[in-house]
């Protein structure tokens, strides 16, 4: 049945009715886009974002975050616990869950999923936190228990969906080559799969049976755009119900009251930074006299204001404001010019021979700052640092190169000056890998080569305990460091701009954003626009 | 002399001529004309309709968009002129020489010409260019190596050609060498298409950058090309007119310029399509 | 007749072998590898899972042992399976996308026949004349466009602003419930603007080309000769110029047919158009190389074909080439 879209500009608009019509009904759909087509629909074979999206929906793990992304809540396991010593951890899982062919799922999913994904032969990127499990025991059809070696404080987070998997139906398969289970997957989560057409649209239909209670929206179709300009395009004519929208269009395009009469929109502070990384390794930066004059001498509400036309926040640590882990004493460089040249003249850099760029014993102070190609915020960034680092005497070239000779060239052959680039936040404070001198092999992710012993200590202590005050105090001291360190100049945390239908009720903004209770959306009966046939 | 004068008879080929005169000239004086410096950044001027004090309105950034727009001509063009001067060089060489030389060397080199027009074009540049630093320099030589085909088989059909006149047979006759044949007699007969189909081969690059740049991997940021302003510009067509508006007219502007004067020289030059 | 098709056909061999050394080696002129795609800047990839990967992909091999393989694998049509997570055959994969991509290049190509021929005689009938300057500036400007820009303010003079036609896709949402009349109808109605603006964007081409055939046949004797019997002007254009004319454009349609493939990533981008172009591209960007690969030889064939095709219709058609 198609959809009746009355287009009259006499009706009040959706916002308005869906305001004072309240009930709570099943029914309807929602569109989503989604730039790229997602890859494979069993998690730990996915490294991109379209798929892990589809894919949670259909799958879901023994516990997830809360709204709060303070603690961990249950799912598929009712409880667990967690021994003395911090290297025993035990699930007991609910007993009323069924996979969506049937069958009942047990503990001994769980294992063949753990065994699968610590497989060497399994070509995954998320091996590596099951890799620290010692030894994984099923104890009955609804309780196992994993040990490590040594107390790992991240490892509760890791019993996700990445592990969930049907034993029943990928036994003795090749998960590699499970072409069949990975297009048309059988999971236990809230929707189940319905059809995939190949960039272009992926559907998934409300699960009956979810243990959690079925989901209120009927169907959930992500289309595939790869045009952002398109994707709005979409969404201003109903081709699409719901979308991330640019800081331009947040601040410029969705004024109209023929935007606002149907789609509301929402902000809050996304999950990452962006950063300028320095290379430890090269001079000047190994002073961090410089490193610390850089960082004065960089706007960072000029780039939030031109770049994310103010929907953002200066960064200050790789922690985000407002979650328990942020530092809020640290005392982060001001936007500063005449201090930078004083801090440089400090270091030796002055511009003896008078042509404007800043010199040391005869070498003049220029430097080039990379970033991957394709994204715009990135670009426009390097190029106000530019600017301002212009106006202090430093000569700096901007680049961008294609993504995997980005990696593969520049950052893991150390081959660069100064990078920007962007890291994701887990809800997690364990950031080991990117700041542990350890962790400065070509392909890891210190490339900047940050070697600090103290810094190494408090991550260490952080990951060895599960006591939350006592990891604080950790990473509290650890955020003084960066900051006074200026490893990284912290440029921005960008905001999540979401813009939804006015029809769907139910949404409950969190730090955790607004879809982590999509099951509770719904869309009253009177507002519904998709109409669906009794599904065979 | 003639020829000119039919040339100046079609009023479309000399809008054509003119069009492109004014742009290599905006292109050459670029520092002399832009009003400002084409980077200078305003983060309190983002986005600022046309105003006497930014004739075409200012960028997401808040840089003055006439004077990017004067730079990017040079960038733009020199994309033109690089890709399709390089085009025409590979085509005329391998041309010449399969042209001349005859036999096995043809065959090779006609086999490659048939292996290459097979393959889209645009596939084959985004086979590579993805990869490369996308520079501007990069750029060009990727479309100049994947379009000098056309190019060579006109060169190779002139040659062949002329190799039957009498003055060729005569020269080989007289002992003179090959090489001196070839550059003495046999290229300047095949100039004039040479020519039209450089002309054409600008209007080609340019666009094709066009295409990268929206793709996201023409001439990067901040270096200013029609192109990338022009996909700039798409992201805000809503709310800031003049970003698409000047650069998409620009490129239509130039490529059909471009193409104006080159058809009404091929029209010229080529005795089976003059008039009486 | 037989004897030419035997030699046509036997000429391609050469230039077979000459498309899969261009497919396999221009991809290697890349830096990086597909590796470094399919594990990102994760923090959780470890040199192992890497080690693995490249084991997998057999990308340990030297190149030329490489290529010797590729090469006795496609022999046998095997395209070998794409190095994204899917895993799925090539072959498959290109399976999907090329009826799509072909049926939008047809109906583009029928369009720019349609209209392009006809321009092509007018201007060339009457050169120089008020109706050939329009009409050349006018297709030159569908040329000159860049063509992203152009889709992008169709779609919303016509989705947005209009409301007339569908934005992107190949079909609505509930297509799998419509009427047979009703599909047709909204296919029809989503490639409307994909079809017009690539078949504007193509239109300079054949319109061009056949304005000079058919400069060049007037000027012919026998043209010359039909005049001299005192047919009228009419029949000497349309019975005896025009057929001539229209030869050399068949060949020109299948050399055509690589530029509008290629021209397709841009389209299918915009209008979210699952076709060979955004399949080649994403298939760029992830290094995916059998696909890369996979794609290039296809199409690089299929133009092939194309050629092959009109080179024997004109032979079929042209008197003087039938009889050797």
């Amino acid at each position: 049945m198609t959809a009746g879209c009355s287009r009259g500009p006499e009706t009040p608009g959706v916002c308005e009715i869906a305001a004072q019509s309240g009930a709570v009904a099943n029914g309807d759909s929602i569109l989503l886009g989604s730039i790229g087509d997602a890859s494979n629909l069993i998690p730990m074979r996915a490294g991109d974002s379209a798929s892990h999206e589809v894919a949670g929906r259909i799958f879901d793990g023994m516990l997830a975050y809360d709204r709060d992304l303070g603690g961990l809540e249950p799912r598929l396991a009712e409880r667990w616990e967690v021994s003395e010593d911090g290297r025993e951890i035990t699930f007991y899982l609910r007993k009323d869950v069924r996979w969506q062919d049937g069958e009942p799922f047990t503990a001994r999913d769980v294992e063949f999923g753990f065994k699968t994904i610590t497989d060497p032969a399994t070509l995954t990127a998320y091996a590596e936190d099951y890799l620290q499990v010692s030894r994984f025991e099923v104890i009955d059809d609804h309780t196992f228990r994993v040990s490590y070696d040594k107390p790992y404080a991240p490892a509760l987070a890791t019993w996700g969906s990445m592990v969930v998997l049907p034993r029943h139906l990928l036994e003795g398969q090749n998960i590699n080559e499970a072409t069949e289970f990975a297009r048309n997957p059988v999971g236990l989560g809230a929707y189940k799969f319905e059809s995939w057409g190949t960039k272009r649209q992926i559907t998934v239909l409300a699960n009956d049976d979810y243990y959690r209670g079925r989901p209120h929206i009927d169907r959930v179709v992500t289309r595939i755009l790869p045009d952002q300009q398109t994707q709005f395009l979409e969404l201003k004519s109903g081709g699409l119900d719901m979308m991330g929208l640019t800081p331009l269009q947040f601040t410029r395009q969705t004024e109209a009251a023929d935007f606002t009469r149907n789609i509301r929109k929402f902000n809050y502070l996304g999950n990452g930074y962006t950063y300028l990384g320095y290379n430890l390794l090269r001079e000047p930066f190994t002073d961090v006299r410089v490193r610390r004059a850089l960082s004065h001498a960089i706007d960072k509400n000029e780039i939030v204001s031109a770049v994310l036309l103010g929907r953002g926040q200066p960064a200050v640590s790789p922690y985000k404001p407002g979650t328990r882990w942020f530092n809020d004493r640290v005392n982060d460089p001001q936007y500063d010019p005449e201090k930078a040249r004083a801090l440089l003249a400090e270091a030796g850099w002055t511009d003896s021979d008078g042509d404007g760029i800043l010199d040391k014993d005869g070498k003049p102070f220029r430097f080039e700052i990379i970033t991957n190609n394709g994204n715009e915020q990135r670009a426009k960034t390097a190029t106000i640092i530019q600017r301002r680092l212009r106006e202090i005497g430093i000569a700096v070239e901007v680049r961008t190169i294609e993504w995997a000779a980005f990696i593969n060239d520049f950052v893991d052959k150390k081959n660069f000056d100064a990078v920007v680039l962007g890291w994701s936040l887990d809800p997690d404070p364990d950031q080991y890998i990117i700041w542990h001198s350890s962790k400065t092999e070509p392909k890891q992710f210190n490339f900047i080569s940050f070697d600090y012993a103290e810094v190494d200590a408090l991550l260490e202590a952080g990951r060895r305990t599960f006591d939350a005050d006592e990891r604080k105090k950790a990473y509290d001291r650890f955020q003084e460091i960066l900051v006074e360190e200026q490893p990284y100049t912290f440029l921005y945390y960008p905001e999540s701009l979401p813009a939804l239908h006015c029809r769907f009720r139910g949404i409950e903004p969190a730090a955790a954003g607004i879809a982590y209770n999509f099951k509770d959306w719904y869309v009253p009966q009177s507002l519904q626009k998709y109409a669906m046939t009794a599904s065979p | 002399m003639k020829t000119l004068r039919t040339a100046f008879h079609n009023r479309l080929t000399v809008a054509g001529g003119v069009v492109v005169a004014i742009l290599i000239v905006v292109a050459v004086a670029a520092p002399m004309l832009a009003p400002y410096d084409y980077a200078e950044l305003d983060a309190a001027r983002v986005l600022e309709a046309p105003s006497p004090a930014h004739i075409l309105g200012t960028d997401g950034l808040g840089r003055d968009v006439l004077s990017r727009m004067i730079y990017g001509a040079r960038v733009s063009l020199l994309v033109g002129f690089v890709s399709a001067g390089l085009a025409s060089v590979i085509g005329v060489a391998l041309g010449a020489v399969a042209g001349y030389f005859g036999g096995r060397v043809d065959t090779l080199i006609m086999r490659l010409v048939d292996v290459m027009l097979c393959f889209p074009t645009f596939f084959l540049i985004l086979a590579v260019i993805a990869y490369l630093d996308s520079s501007i320099w990069n750029i060009m030589v990727v479309i100049g190596v994947t379009s000098w085909m056309g190019v060579c088989r006109l060169v190779r059909a002139e040659f062949l050609a002329l190799k039957k006149r009498d003055f060729m047979v005569a020269a080989e006759g007289l002992g003179v060498r090959p090489l001196w044949i070839i550059l003495r007699h046999g290229l300047p007969n095949a100039m004039a298409p040479v020519f039209v189909a450089f002309i054409l081969g600008v209007a080609g690059a340019i666009l094709t950058e066009s295409s990268l740049s929206f793709l996201g991997i023409g001439v990067q940021p901040p270096d200013p090309s029609w192109g990338n302003m022009l996909t700039e510009g798409k992201a805000t067509i809503e709310v800031a007119w003049w970003l698409s508006v000047f650069p998409g007219c620009a490129i239509l502007l130039t490529v059909l310029g471009y193409n104006l004067l080159g058809e009404g020289l091929r029209d010229v030059l080529d005795p089976r399509l003059r008039n009486r | 007749m037989t004897s030419y098709l035997v030699r046509r056909v036997f000429g391609l061999i050469p230039l077979l072998i000459g498309i899969t050394f261009v497919s396999f080696f221009v991809i290697q002129l890349a830096p990086g590898s597909p590796v470094d795609v399919a594990t990102d800047l994760n923090p959780k990839a470890s040199a192992e899972v890497r080690e693995r990967l490249q084991k997998t992909f057999g990308l340990d091999q030297p190149l030329h042992v490489q290529y010797g393989q590729w090469l006795g694998r496609i022999s046998r049509g095997d395209f070998g399976r794409s190095f994204a997570p899917h895993n799925r055959q090539v072959a498959e994969m290109i399976r999907e996308a090329l009826p799509i991509t072909l049926l939008l290049n047809v109906m583009s190509l029928c369009l720019i026949m349609g209209i392009g021929i006809p321009i092509g005689v007018l201007s060339a009938t009457r050169q120089y004349s008020v109706p050939d300057r329009i009409t050349t500036v006018f297709v030159f400007i569908g040329f000159a466009m860049p063509g992203f820009w152009f889709a992008l303010l169709c779609m919303l003079l016509f989705g947005v602003e209009l409301g007339w036609l569908p934005i992107s896709g190949l079909q609505s949402l509930d297509y799998d419930m419509l009427t047979l009349p009703q599909k047709i109808l909204d296919r029809a109605r989503h490639l409307i603007l994909p079809v017009g603006i690539a078949g504007l964007t193509g239109l300079a081409g054949i319109s061009r080309y056949m304005r000079s055939s058919m400069l060049e046949v007037v000027r012919q004797d026998y043209v010359t000769t039909a005049r001299a019997k005192g047919l009228d002007e009419r029949t000497v254009i349309y019975n005896h110029a025009l057929r001539n004319a229209l030869l050399p454009v068949i060949t020109i349609l299948g050399l055509s047919l690589p530029a509008l493939i290629g021209g397709s990533v841009i389209f299918e981008t915009i209008f979210a158009i699952p076709g060979m172009g955004r399949l080649f591209y994403d298939a760029v960007l992830s290094r995916d190389y059998p696909l890369v690969m996979g794609v290039l030889v296809i199409s690089a064939v299929l133009t092939l074909l194309g050629n092959l095709l009109a080179d024997v219709s004109y032979a079929l058609a042209d008197p003087r080439l039938r009889r050797r």
